[in-house]
């Protein structure tokens, strides 16, 4: 089996790198490519994201047909895919950070920043923060209710269709942390650096 | 609930641990590879290495330390000290570093941390604050707590956070070293300051004073050396004592 990370310039993903090297070891063959012909014949595809909604909207522009590649592979194809923090954010219809930024558009919604209610609550979330489980979601598998995930953002996926929610958080509202719709899935934690309960989603997910 | 993070500190010297008095006499105390599997087994929310001679020296020994460790810790990973530039960051982040800290140039050159943070994110940008009472204000020191700059800590700590940073690292230069817990004052002032997380550092000498750097200090971390590295506590007892003070922490 073929894993490709898409590695379009959004900043640092050695973690992502190392984390799913740990899982794979040598049964799953781990691509870190934006080569478009890798990613079509690639089994899975997780689609990592740092720095801003707009930078990293702009880093997978700036690549020729890797939006349209990615699109037949999660839409067309409906092949399992994963965006993790801004790689989930991106599947939004929009984003607000920087500047009004338009998104994939595979889940309506919008990307607006945390409400800090008037200073109360520090941005960017940084840290550790449970996670509510409001739906099964294959990538749950063995996760209990409530574990602990690894946090950083300021800005949140605030999805049209709730129905598609997996998980919440606590932090000044419930945060959307993971979403699942058909092969879609996203969370705006990061497992890779979530500890071993980080581990063990992005087991579930190359095993899915 | 966000949970409050306990961050053991490791000083890192030509690869090898070692932790200073007050930034001097050091003692040669293991592997750091070895020292930061053991922290994130044991519970430790994020890791951080402080390359503390890395402005005198050959830097690249951190490089190779940062590499084994992000293959075998899968907790945050900030590392600091003798970060020069975006170049500089830009490889740590690619050896694994997950943040890193920016000390002397943040304030030579602030352009440093506006730069990185837009080209890297701010999530990935800490900015290590060393502070020292001076009368009736805190001034910021660089070069590992040799030079003294004359700025004012308070108003430091507000720029960086409107530069970008995505957090501060804040220590006391009058209490590193001296276990006789944190600079409260100094912490809580530059915390109510800013919106951005600060994360107490210097001087922890028991597992009151980070119950104090918390509470007091509204700090939203609390960094630890000496009493992690030299066995007194583990991360573990330590989250223990905090959760029976009413504090949040992830067990």
């Amino acid at each position: 089996m073929n894993v490709t990370i898409v590695d379009y310039n959004s900043g640092n993903i050695s973690s992502v790198i190392n984390s799913f090297e740990e899982i794979a070891k040598d049964k799953v063959n781990i691509e870190v490519t934006s080569d478009l012909n890798k990613i079509k014949s690639s089994d899975k595809v997780v689609l990592p994201g740092q720095g801003s909604f707009k930078s990293c909207v702009d880093a997978l522009n700036n690549i020729n047909g890797l939006v349209d590649t990615l699109s037949e592979f999660a839409i067309i194809k409906k092949k399992p895919l994963l965006g993790i923090c801004v790689g989930l954010q991106m599947f939004a219809d929009i984003g607000y950070e920087e500047t009004e930024t338009k998104g994939l558009g595979w889940i309506s919604g919008k990307v607006s920043k945390i409400d800090n209610q008037n200073g109360k609550y520090k941005l960017p979330h940084i840290g550790w923060n449970e996670i509510n489980i409001v739906k099964e979601s294959k990538i749950f598998k063995n996760i209990k209710n409530n574990s602990h995930m690894y946090f950083v953002h300021s800005y949140e996926f605030i999805p049209e269709d709730k129905n598609i929610i997996s998980a919440t958080t606590d932090y000044s509202s419930n945060i959307v942390c993971s979403v699942e719709k058909e092969n879609i899935f996203g969370t705006q934690f990061h497992p890779e650096k979530s500890d071993k309960i980080g581990l063990k989603i992005i087991y579930n997910f190359i095993n899915l | 609930m966000l949970k409050n993070r306990i961050i053991p500190c490791l000083d890192v010297k030509n690869g090898r641990v070692v932790k200073g008095i007050n930034f001097v006499h050091l003692k040669d105390a293991g592997d750091p590879v070895e020292q930061a599997k053991i922290y994130s087994d044991g519970g430790a929310d994020e890791i951080c290495f402080l390359d503390i001679t890395a402005s005198n020296e050959n830097r690249d020994t951190i490089y190779d330390v940062v590499e084994k460790t992000s293959k075998k810790c899968f907790v945050p990973l900030t590392v600091g000290g003798g970060v020069r530039s975006v170049e500089d960051i830009s490889k740590l982040l690619k050896c694994g570093a997950d943040k890193v800290s920016i000390n002397t140039a943040a304030v030579q050159n602030s352009k440093v941390v506006a730069e990185s943070s837009k080209k890297f994110g701010s999530q990935c940008i800490v900015v290590a604050i060393d502070a020292k009472l001076n009368g009736d204000k805190w001034e910021v020191f660089t070069h590992g707590g040799r030079n003294n700059t004359g700025i004012d800590a308070l108003e430091f700590a507000k720029k960086m956070e409107e530069n970008g940073a995505g957090e501060l690292l804040v220590t006391s230069m009058d209490r590193d070293g001296t276990q006789v817990g944190y600079d409260i004052d100094l912490m809580s002032k530059i915390s109510s300051k800013v919106n951005i997380p600060v994360i107490a550092s210097g001087g922890v000498g028991n597992l009151d004073h980070l119950v104090d750097g918390i509470k007091l200090g509204k700090a939203s971390a609390v960094l630890a050396a000496s009493i992690f590295h030299y066995g007194k506590f583990s991360v573990k007892e330590a989250k223990e004592y905090l959760k029976t003070k009413g504090i949040p922490v992830r067990i």
